[in-house]
């Protein structure tokens, strides 16, 4: 049972949500707001009071999806998760999802905690959170106007990691030496996930080296393969540290356009299993192997993990489909040089020619600065662009962008106006094509809502 | 005509979206004609003083700053200052601009030399300055988006590259962004600087090529897509910084 200050922080947290949704408002980060500041501990008090304890699903890409191939995972499993799905992964958007789910006397309507949390937020959510399961996807380079440096974030995710309890369980990618680094720093359990198929990755670093360095000791690392940046098959030669043995490894991955195959080596009696992913990309095989990984470290089956993976729907932005005029539309959310790169990667294995859309924006959740856009593979993109409408509060500096990656001037061509750019995106596109849009985070809130007031079949998307 | 670039460290000293500046000096010279050869340079490789007509140096992380200033205080520093006496540029930002300067002075502890080429010295602050920075010069106008701690103060030798109009440019005190001493520019401008600022990466090109040739003169480009890349960018900076 809460104490009386949690309590008390829930019922003015949930007054301040009914009162919002009486007036037509939907979910906002205030209710969370409201308890929070009422008592600081709030989501600490009503997480403990969950059966099956607390998940926290960090990194830079693949949180969202992470965690929602967890929650699957878990509701097949039987438990009945709470989870702050709609991408507002900070302490309010915690609170808010609680507040949600739970009775007037904060009694929580669920049995187990499943949180996306923004990686600069992880060190002070884990302390409040005492998660069971910490599950770590990658650390890349992402809106560092926010965040600042990346070793710097590393290291403050490493100091917080450490100072959690012994019988916290960490999920970590193994080929990203960031992030399993943060392992070595603390001796408890923990679960390490990676690729070992020696075809997937090639042996050319690519130009967005956020961490070529050894996290220990800082010399060169040597990559026998490189899947994506930083990650991959990696060793420090000077100090000897090495990549972990994978508890969750891919020995096998068959990438399609719909989807992919993987064939796991268990590490346990070395059964071998196959897992279907439903959604195209090397970074969804990552995210599903990430999903595995914290349903064992959360002590589930693992083929009856499998079996809930299969039945997966992706998230919004994150290739759903729209149909829209005849035309499929493919929402694909970009927000960093890495996420970039591996959505484009699926991209290109399809082997068509895109014709795209491709809308810019600097807002908070987007990141005020566009510099990224420089650091993405845009080179790689642009030969194989059919056509281009670029639209966005930035799209002048993505015209610019795919300019300067040699994309021709008739393919190119920029509409501010976001209904006009869906209409000529759509328009420009033969009956029966697909356009894939390529947009950051406010920038698809904008066309979605556009479309969908169009009359497009817009698909269900959690708020 | 051929064009010769040489990157810094691009392994360590690469933030921010800073490779774009190499691709817009490439992109330039090659839509005039102009043959293009990058040459990367990393930590304990000898850069080659002759080679350059124009170099280019990055910002990066702190630690990749602190192994860049090692490797600087040994005989790549003496290639650096070499190159420039014998002619070439070099265009730097943010952790790059620093380390050309005398100095860099932290809040605790022995301060960290710098190279001398540029007469600037840099102090840490306390206060991040993160956003858009539109400059005014006379030769016109630069948009960027800084994201430094140090506060930059030139000496008597470095001239600024502009007036601040929008945002905090080298100290947040006395409106100057930016250094210009000879061929040699340093500045806080990511975004990529270069490519929203045509009329700069020209005016580098043009030093550049003239360390080897002749008489150059660089046609005119068309430039529409950089000048509305630029405003939209300058629109930005005056209302949302
Ligand atoms: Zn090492």
């Amino acid at each position: 049972m809460p104490d009386a200050l949690a309590l008390i922080a829930n019922a003015a947290g949930k007054l301040t949500r009914e009162g919002l949704r009486a007036t037509g408002r939907g979910a906002t980060a205030l209710p969370g707001l409201v308890a929070l500041t009422l008592d600081p501990d709030f989501i600490g008090a009503l997480s403990a009071t969950l059966a099956h304890g607390v998940a926290c699903v960090s990194g830079t890409n693949g949180k969202t999806t992470t965690a929602r191939m967890l929650a699957d995972i878990t509701r097949t499993a039987g438990w009945d998760p709470i989870h702050n799905r709609s991408g507002s992964n900070l302490d309010r958007g915690v609170a808010a999802a609680l507040l949600a789910e739970t009775t007037w006397s904060a009694e929580p309507r669920g049995n187990f905690g499943l949180f996306e949390i923004d990686e600069a937020s992880l060190p002070s959510a884990v302390g409040r959170l005492r998660p069971r399961v910490v599950v770590v996807t990658n650390l890349f380079r992402d809106q560092m106007d926010r965040y600042f440096e990346l070793d710097t974030l590393a290291k403050k995710i490493g100091d917080a990691l450490a100072g959690l309890p012994a019988d916290t369980t960490l999920v970590l990618n193994a080929d990203d030496p960031l992030v399993s680094y943060l392992a070595l720093r603390r001796d408890a359990k923990t679960v390490f996930f990676g690729v070992d198929d020696p075809d997937v990755g090639g042996v050319v670093p690519q130009a967005i080296s956020d961490a070529t360095r050894c996290p220990r000791c800082k010399s060169p690392l040597k990559y026998t393969r490189v899947v994506l940046a930083h990650v991959g098959d990696w060793s420090c030669p000077s100090c000897g540290l090495t990549r972990p043995p994978r508890d969750i490894a891919a020995t096998k991955v068959t990438l399609g356009s719909s989807g992919s195959e993987l064939l796991l080596a268990g590490t346990v009696g070395n059964v071998f299993e196959s897992v279907r992913v439903p959604i195209p990309g090397l970074y969804n095989a990552y995210n599903a192997l990430a999903a595995l990984a914290a349903a064992r470290a959360l002590d589930l089956g693992l083929a009856e993990a499998i079996r809930a993976l299969a039945s997966f729907r992706p998230a919004f932005g994150r290739l759903e489909t729209i149909d829209h005029k005849g035309r499929t539309l493919r929402l694909v959310l970009v927000k960093n040089p890495a996420g970039f790169n591996a959505a484009i990667g699926a991209l290109l294995e399809t082997g068509r020619k895109p014709r795209l859309l491709a809308a810019l924006s600097d807002r908070d959740a987007d990141g005020r600065d566009v510099s990224w856009i420089w650091d993405a593979d845009f080179e790689a993109l642009a030969p194989s662009v059919e056509h281009a409408v670029i639209t966005g509060l930035r799209g002048r500096d993505l015209a610019l962008r795919f300019k300067y990656a040699g994309l021709a001037k008739e393919r190119l061509e920029v509409v501010d106006d976001w209904a006009a750019a869906i209409e000529r995106a759509t328009t420009l596109a033969p009956a029966g094509s697909e356009v894939v849009v390529l947009a950051t985070y406010t920038a698809m809130q904008a066309l979605r809502g556009l479309l969908a007031r169009a009359g497009a079949t817009v698909p269900f998307w959690e708020d | 005509m051929e064009l010769r670039i040489a990157h810094l460290y691009p392994d360590l000293m690469n933030i921010y979206g800073d490779r774009g500046n190499v691709i817009a000096l490439s992109q330039r010279a090659k839509w005039r004609g102009i043959g293009v050869e990058v040459r990367p340079y990393s930590v304990g490789e000898w850069a080659d003083p002759e080679w350059p007509d124009v170099w280019f140096f990055g910002g990066g992380q702190d630690q990749g700053q602190d192994i860049v200033g090692a490797d600087l205080a040994g005989k790549n520093g003496l290639s650096l200052r070499k190159s420039v006496d014998g002619g070439a540029a070099i265009f730097s930002v943010c952790g790059g601009y620093q380390l050309l300067g005398h100095e860099y002075v932290p809040e605790v502890g022995p301060s960290i030399p710098g190279l001398g080429i540029l007469d600037v010295t840099t102090r840490a602050g306390r206060k991040r300055f993160v956003g858009n920075l539109l400059v005014d010069s006379p030769d016109g106008p630069l948009v960027g988006f800084e994201n430094h701690s140090g506060r930059t103060y030139l000496g008597t030798s470095a001239k600024p590259l502009g007036t601040v109009i929008a945002g905090n440019g080298n100290n947040g005190e006395d409106k100057t962004e930016g250094a210009v001493q000879g061929k040699v520019i340093g500045c806080y401008l990511h975004g990529s600087g270069l490519p929203k600022n045509p009329w700069l990466a020209d005016r580098l090109l043009g030093w550049a090529l003239e360390r080897r040739h002749r008489d150059v003169r660089l046609g005119p480009l068309d430039d529409a897509d950089e000048l509305a890349a630029r405003v939209q960018a300058s629109a930005v900076a005056r209302t949302r910084t």
